[in-house]
């Protein structure tokens, strides 16, 4: 009696590392931002994530059902849930729920599927989607909700939905909404102060008086002027982000650099000319910095893979981010400069390799 | 007025210069030795002169291919030499020409010994002189430098020439790739 | 630990730290099994050519018998383990990871046990080194910690060697052959480093041991007391027994890129090897038996065992079960292969029968897509890139993934260990390195052939220059000749002599022709004859050239 086995290739053991478990440990550490979010800006975040997680799934699974791909399979890798929550953060609480299915539809789809799933794409899907808004409809995605406790109206749960789904609330109407985005402030929107001050240094103002602004009023816990509530969002992304570097789940190459470029150049042009320029601190810890260091420019698929490659790589997203917030057309850049450097990256990997064991110098070939 | 004109074509002077100069270095520099394109070709192709391409041997077919003859000729090169071609001449990679039955596995011509007449056609066949033997002696194919293009097989007026194929052994044996265990399509 | 292990250390980039599971075979020491039914002696266990037989079926051999010699400088004899009668040489599957079968020599054992006469050397220090390592050679001993080197090779006496390190890391999960070995014959060990250290004259010897055996530690250190062996403790950490990471680890020296240990002046011995070597010597004992764990959650008496090469594993298996076997590993669970049945004999280089029970090592998870998080890269110990190597052998692009180094893997299995998409990674790596030997076989194959073909039709040329050239200066005769007899004989006609200028000038097609017509007459007429002569005449002496002239 002789045993029979068919022989596979050694190693005959594996670790316990799982793509689907780290997708689903990056979207654990955005829970306290998400908390932190909502609590400042409305229930319209939930709402958004909500929405963007359902069709990014449903999405996620009619494209593999279209490429006869086995779809649970697939949809356990957890990407699409990661993309989906990325895109619902980085939008505008109140943006109509059209404008969200067709950011996220083009992420999974545009960003990630036609190049072939997960692990083909060269930009990051969330990132795709949200340029994708950005540029078709540059009025409702620069449209931020105030931060509730100065604004006149407070929704409720009820009313962002309705915000949301209806565009409506009461006599605030999308028109009547698109007229309050354009005089600046209060009602039921507001600029971003990334925006605000983006304005206003265009137009003249120097940086004390734009930070006079209702949504610098410093009230407790925002000493830096960040802009109410930003400063809380940013602590928590960063919070959230330390944890991944310490589960290892991300390494720290990209945030420190990015983060470390962003403030060293921030710093420089601040010292320079203390009016013109926002701070370093406001530049770290408003908008979506802390978000796109650690959860966003971390995505492994679209960015550098290997270690000195990262770090070129954060260098690149800092000063692209400084640059576009500076001097380009939009508030934040994090979309932008991410998706850049994500072009970059290939390029970036070929010249970083690292020496193998045995070489004198790190084999650079022609491709 | 005269002299914007003069200014522009003072600029577009030096421009051109400039432009010329380098180009002109740029030819130096950057200079393309020879095109020795037919050698190029001849190195991908699989030199088992079996001539199932049409052509006498590898070489003459490259030359064809520099002419402009198609790339899929070549049974014994295979997709692998296909697309080799084709990624050399930035041309389509075409699956095999319908005129060929398609890739066969390698082989060896083995002639029964017993069989041979000595009658040396198959002598004369081989392009490779891979087959050692004289007029009224046995031959016998140096199966290391027989590279399987069946030339001999025809001429032979007793038929004892077989093509073998190659069995792999420990030494030749190759791992395959791993085949993607994507679970079963699920019916939904 | 001790002030020994004040050796400074240098750490290799990567590596892993998998669950050790090296308690479950340490609770025993070495223990003896019954004899086997048959024993299966492959004649390539080591690297090079495979030993050629000197018995034949029928034969009956003693134990430590010469049965294969080896064949050149690379190669290793085969013994008898024990007395009995050579009950076949033929194909039998081997320990491979091909699964296939190449020749081996079958004894049937009489139970008996019968030495053959020893040749004991017990003032072995007198001895000549040329003689040691001839020694060396005919016990047949191959490096026993997997690759399976002629250590004969390895040992050659010289002069320009500066470490000797002997591999006593045992870095791989499960295994503790090595570390059972040291326990309990650290002496002989010892002696046997001290045969290779007379024979190639190292400036220092280094014993790497990984932090996790103290009580190998412990009794290495006893036994190398007063000796110039330092015992080093290096720590725990999966590749550190690979040759080039332990040399890493104690010299801070790396083996460059398609070179050997020698040539930055280390040889590397496994422990088990020396223990052999120190046997061969002293006792004249050839290499017919190793110290094998066997381990994993099936067997019932998991532990070490003194086996006689040539043991099928199903014997080993016989000493219990207490689960169903899901697999057979040969070696440790990072680096051994499987064995497709339990029908195949431990070698030389067997450390190790893992055993392990579905629930231990089960079937391996469905593969996703790269992600490219890079954690291969982290783990990598040769600083490879292998989420690129898998890119490019993936897709076949074998040049590209050769440009990545490909060929500085060691297959060590610490990228598949920790990718979290479960790639089975080294498996596209070998696909590759595979792929990548028969093309570069093929493309030698072609340019000889491209060689043979243009020297055969620069000789046919020639041949026919030659022919043009008699005919040519025939016709130049022909015509003199003519001229001399229309000289001598003005009024005799020149018919005559026209034909025969011109019979040279038949084309060969007619010649062909004819010529088969005859020929095949011939074949007709001689078919018996022919063959009769083909036979006697098998050296076929005769060159292409002469057939040519018969055309």
């Amino acid at each position: 009696m002789v045993m029979k086995f068919t022989p596979h290739s050694s190693p005959h053991t594996a670790g316990n590392n799982d793509t689907g478990k780290l997708m689903r440990l990056v979207v654990l550490c955005t829970i306290p931002g998400i908390l932190v979010q909502t609590y400042f800006f409305g229930w319209g975040t939930l709402i958004q994530l909500v929405l963007a997680i359902s069709v990014a799934l449903g999405v996620e699974a009619s494209i593999l059902k279209l490429r006869q791909r086995p779809i649970s399979f697939y949809l356990k890798d957890n990407s699409a849930l990661l993309t989906a929550v990325l895109l619902g953060i980085a939008l505008p609480p109140h943006l109509p729920w059209w404008a969200t299915v067709i950011g996220v539809t083009s992420a999974i789809m545009l960003g990630k599927q036609l190049y072939g799933g997960l692990g083909f794409n060269p930009f990051n899907p969330a990132m795709v989607g949200y340029v994708v808004l950005l540029i078709a409809f540059p009025v409702e995605m620069t449209t931020w909700v105030p931060v509730q406790s100065i604004s006149e109206h407070q929704l409720s749960f009820l009313g962002s939905l309705n915000m949301i789904f209806t565009e409506q609330v009461g006599e605030l109407t999308t028109q009547s909404l698109k007229q309050l985005s354009i005089s600046q402030f209060d009602g039921i929107t507001a600029a971003t102060p990334l925006d605000t001050v983006k304005n206003d240094l265009g137009n003249m103002h120097s940086l004390q008086e734009s930070l006079s602004s209702p949504i610098f009023q410093a009230l407790a816990g925002d000493l830096w002027y960040v802009g109410k509530g930003w400063f809380w969002v940013n602590l928590a992304y960063l919070a959230g982000g330390i944890y991944l570097i310490m589960r290892k789940a991300i390494t720290w190459h990209i945030p420190l650099s990015l983060l470390a470029t962003l403030l060293i150049i921030s710093n420089m042009f601040s010292l320079f000319s203390e009016d013109s320029y926002a701070t370093p601190i406001f530049h770290l810890f408003s908008g979506a910095t802390m978000l796109g260091a650690f959860f966003i420019a971390t995505d492994p698929v679209s960015a550098c893979t290997t270690n000195k490659g990262r770090i070129y790589y954060g260098i690149g997203i800092g000063i692209l981010l400084y640059c576009i917030r500076s001097w380009g057309g939009y508030p934040d850049a994090i979309a932008f400069a991410v998706l850049l450097m994500n072009m970059a990256a290939p390029t970036i990997d070929h010249y970083t390799r690292p020496r193998t064991y045995g070489h004198r110098i790190p084999t650079v070939t022609k491709e | 007025m005269a002299s914007v004109v003069i200014y522009a074509i003072v600029a577009f002077v030096i421009l051109g210069l400039i432009f010329g100069g380098l180009l002109g270095y740029a030819a130096i520099r950057f200079k393309v030795e020879g095109d020795p394109i037919v050698d190029q070709i001849d190195a991908l192709l699989p030199q088992t002169q079996c001539g199932q391409c049409g052509y006498p041997g590898c070489k003459p077919y490259a030359k064809a291919i520099a002419d402009g003859d198609e790339i899929n000729k070549c049974p014994p090169g295979g997709e692998a030499t296909i697309q080799e071609l084709a990624n050399l001449l930035g041309r389509e990679a075409k699956p095999l020409d319908d005129a060929h039955e398609g890739e066969k596995p390698k082989q060896v011509a083995f002639i029964r010994e017993d069989e041979c007449i000595g009658c040396t056609k198959c002598i004369q066949a081989c392009p490779v002189d891979a087959i050692v033997g004289a007029a009224k002696k046995m031959h016998t194919v140096i199966a290391d430098e027989c590279t399987g293009c069946d030339l001999c097989v025809d001429p032979c007026p007793e038929d004892c020439i077989d093509m073998i194929q190659l069995q792999p052994t420990v030494d030749t044996w190759t791992w395959k790739a791993p085949e993607r265990t994507i679970p079963v399509k699920e019916v939904s | 630990m001790k002030a020994k292990s004040a050796h400074h250390l240098w750490q290799f980039a990567g590596g892993i730290h998998p669950p050790e599971n090296k308690s479950i075979s340490t609770q025993q020491p070495i223990q003896d099994l019954p004899m086997p039914d048959k024993l299966v002696l492959p004649l390539r266990q080591h690297i090079g050519a495979p030993a050629q037989p000197v018995v034949t079926v029928g034969d009956t051999v003693l134990k430590g018998q010469k049965i294969a010699e080896g064949q050149g400088f690379i190669s290793c004899p085969v013994h008898a383990p024990t007395s009995g009668v050579v009950t076949s040489i033929s194909d039998h599957a081997i320990p491979h990871a091909s699964g296939m079968e190449d020749t081996c020599v079958v004894i049937e054992p009489d139970g008996q046990d019968r030495w053959i006469d020893k040749q004991e050397n017990p003032d072995f220090v007198t001895l000549k080194k040329t003689e040691l390592n001839a020694i060396i050679r005919e016990a047949g001993i191959s490096g026993m910690g997997g690759a399976g080197f002629p250590t004969a090779v390895k040992t050659a006496p010289r002069d320009n060697i500066d470490t000797l390190i002997i591999n006593a890391a045992e870095c791989e999960p499960y295994i503790t052959a090595d570390d059972v070995l040291m326990r309990e014959r650290a002496d002989e060990i010892i002696e046997g480093i001290e045969i290779v250290a007379r024979l190639i004259s190292p400036r220092r010897i280094l014993v790497g041991i990984e932090d996790n055996k103290a009580q190998a530690i412990t009794a290495m250190e006893k036994a190398a007391a007063g000796t110039s062996v330092d015992i080093v403790v290096i720590p725990t950490k999966y590749p550190s027994g690979g040759e080039k990471q332990l040399i890493y680890i104690l010299t801070g020296k790396e083996v460059p890129s398609g070179a050997i240990p020698a040539s930055i002046g280390v040889v590397v011995q496994n422990v088990g090897t020396c223990a052999a070597i120190y046997r061969a010597v002293r006792y004249g004992e050839p290499l017919i038996s190793r110290v094998t764990t066997l381990t994993g959650l099936a067997p019932k008496h998991p532990g070490n065992f003194n086996v006689l090469i040539g043991t099928p594993v199903s014997h080993l298996l016989k000493t219990g079960l207490q689960a169903p076997v899901a697999k057979l590993v040969m070696g440790g669970p990072m680096m051994g292969f499987e064995l497709a049945s339990d029908d195949i004999p431990v070698i030389k280089t067997t450390n190790c029968i893992l055993a392990p029970s579905k629930e231990e090592l089960g079937e391996a998870i469905p593969e996703q897509q790269c992600i490219r998080c890079g954690e291969c890269a982290k783990a990598c110990p040769a600083n490879l890139l292998p989420q690129q190597l898998y890119w490019h052998s993936a897709a076949k692009e074998l040049d590209k993934a050769e440009s990545y180094n490909l060929f500085d893997c060691i297959e060590c299995g610490a990228c598949a260990y920790v990718c979290p998409s479960h790639i089975p990674l080294v498996q596209y790596y070998r696909f590759a390195k595979t792929e990548i030997k028969v093309q570069k076989a093929d493309k030698e194959k072609a340019e000889r052939a491209k060689i043979r073909y243009e020297q055969r039709n620069a000789r046919l040329e020639e041949a026919k220059r030659q022919k043009e050239e008699q005919r040519r200066l025939r016709a130049e005769k022909a015509a003199k000749a003519k001229a001399a007899k229309a000289a001598a004989a003005k009024e005799a006609a020149a018919s005559g002599e026209a034909q025969s200028a011109d019979a040279p000038k038949k084309t060969s097609q007619d010649d062909d022709a004819r010529k088969a017509v005859i020929e095949q007459a011939l074949a007709r007429a001689k078919a018996k004859k022919a063959a009769k002569q083909a036979k006697s005449s098998n050296d076929g002496s005769a060159t292409p050239s002469a057939t040519d002239k018969a055309e």
